[in-house]
């Protein structure tokens, strides 16, 4: 069985899913509006929950809520899933691609044989949809790749059950129903409203736009608390969670600038067309502070790395952010 | 960022088959998506990460072949896991994944048990017990 499936890359692979199935059900929405009335924008440094024994930072909102908030704001049905039992997911999955449904889900990279070895570490946010099964052969759209890919049973079973910090436990979710009409323009408002809104409201510090001086705050005591070895380590995972495959902090920031701008033309509010410059430059200084923190790995023999430079940078940014999300939180439909 | 600065660096990525889209804003200003080869830092961030991996596998391979322990310990930094994720894949209890990183207790284990840990950690089973295999392995990565 295979379903007639459009397969188009993202930079990001749940926004590229969610994209990629609404298509499929006749909705045209690109990535960056996906990502914007899904609130994907987000900031958060969590000390206490580690990746590779290191604090996770993470430049986006939790996997599969960005899916979620779509199909809610859009009023879109959808149905999730989740299982303990491997075989069942599987058998579940046959069930849906059976009944011609292209069905979306959670796996882990670490066993995905298309990626580049290198990029094949325990991490187990990354989504794709599957859309038909040949012989044995499930059909693949990976939003990161530039094709489609084909992953065995065994394959499919072992990345949709991979070990680790958030094991992705077989979660797998479809589209039910479409409503008769849809009305994106309230849907961007309130995505627009919610990101602003946890950028700047939550009272932990983790959070938001408190959690980029957090993270500011954290590194500058790094090489006095951990050494200059870990120290250095620490930054690493920073960019890597900054920029890792297909996902990204400041490509997310460009996107979230793409998506503003759409919204300037669709709200016809040209006033957000400055924000989506100003959420441009903002972006290039998360790349700036990626440059910076990139030439501390070539020196870090030398000791040079100037942490509280790149703490500064940092905090920059957060002003910056705060500035734009202050604005945002202000935006309605009129 | 502007569609012409898009960094073109050539890293881990596959030409023609993974790529990153990056969004640009072209000459008008306007918001359009382009392919990247790869970017600098993140290269290097991933060149390091694979640096440390490597590290502390030549420090593990060094006790292995000391005796001390045992070849899971070298398999296991390898392949980049550590005790939580290796007990949770091989279905063995964590406490007694820490034993069998010892050499001590690794020489006693029961074949069926090695036969798990070798299928996790994608090798074969006489790969696993192999102590020569371990001191030839050379660590690269493709640049």
């Amino acid at each position: 069985m295979k379903i007639d499936f459009q397969h188009q890359q993202s930079a990001h692979c749940e926004n590229g899913v969610t994209s990629n199935l609404l298509r499929y059900y006749g909705i045209n929405l690109s990535e960056p509006m996906v990502f914007g009335i899904g609130s994907g924008y987000f900031f958060s440094h969590m000390p206490f929950y580690k990746l590779n024994g290191m604090a996770v930072t993470s430049f986006r909102v939790w996997p599969g809520l960005i899916f979620k908030r779509v199909t809610h704001r859009l009023g879109i049905s959808v149905k999730r899933y989740k299982f303990s039992n491997p075989v069942k997911a599987m058998q579940e999955l046959d069930n849906l691609l059976e009944k011609g449904i292209p069905v979306g889900m959670l796996v882990g990279v670490y066993q995905l044989p298309y990626f580049p070895k290198e990029y094949r570490f325990h991490f187990n946010a990354h989504n794709i949809t599957v859309f038909g099964k040949e012989g044995d052969r499930y059909l693949v759209s990976d939003p990161v790749m530039e094709h489609l890919e084909t992953l065995t049973h065994e394959e499919l079973r072992k990345v949709r059950f991979a070990m680790g910090t958030y094991p992705p436990s077989g979660r797998m979710y479809c589209i039910t129903g479409i409503p008769d009409h849809i009305d994106i323009k309230p849907a961007i408002v309130q995505g627009i409203r919610k990101t602003a809104k946890d950028m700047l409201t939550i009272p932990i510090p983790m959070f938001g736009i408190d959690g980029v001086r957090f993270l500011a705050k954290r590194m500058r005591r790094w090489p006095a608390r951990l050494g200059e070895k870990a120290a250095i380590l620490n930054l690493g995972q920073v960019i890597r969670m900054l920029e890792e495959i297909g996902t990204g902090g400041a490509g997310f920031r460009f996107i979230y600038a793409a998506f503003l701008q759409e919204s300037a033309e669709i709200l016809d509010q040209p006033w957000l067309n400055d924000l989506s410059r100003e959420m441009t430059t903002i972006g290039d200084q998360w790349r700036e502070f990626a440059v910076m923190a990139a030439r501390c790995f070539k020196n870090r023999d030398k000791g040079l790395t100037s942490y509280d430079q790149l703490a500064d940078i940092l905090l920059d940014i957060a002003d910056r952010e705060e500035k734009v999300f202050k604005q945002l939180r202000k935006v309605s439909l009129t | 960022m502007k569609i012409e600065e898009v960094p073109q660096d050539k890293g881990y990525l596959i030409e023609g088959r993974i790529s990153d889209l990056n969004y640009a804003v072209d000459k008008n200003g306007h918001y359009t998506s382009t392919q990247s080869k790869g970017w600098q830092p993140k290269n290097e961030a991933m060149t390091m990460a694979w640096e440390v991996v490597y590290e502390r596998a030549e420090e593990v391979r060094r006790q292995v072949l000391d005796g001390k322990l045992s070849p899971i310990a070298f398999y296991m930094e390898l392949n980049v896991m550590n005790v939580s994720i290796l007990a949770s894949y091989a279905g063995v209890s964590g406490w007694k994944v820490k034993r069998h990183l010892k050499m001590k207790h690794f020489k006693k284990l029961k074949p069926e048990l090695l036969a798990r840990y070798a299928a996790v950690l994608n090798i074969t089973t006489a790969e696993l017990v192999d102590a020569e295999r371990i001191r030839r392995i050379e660590f690269k990565h493709e640049d």
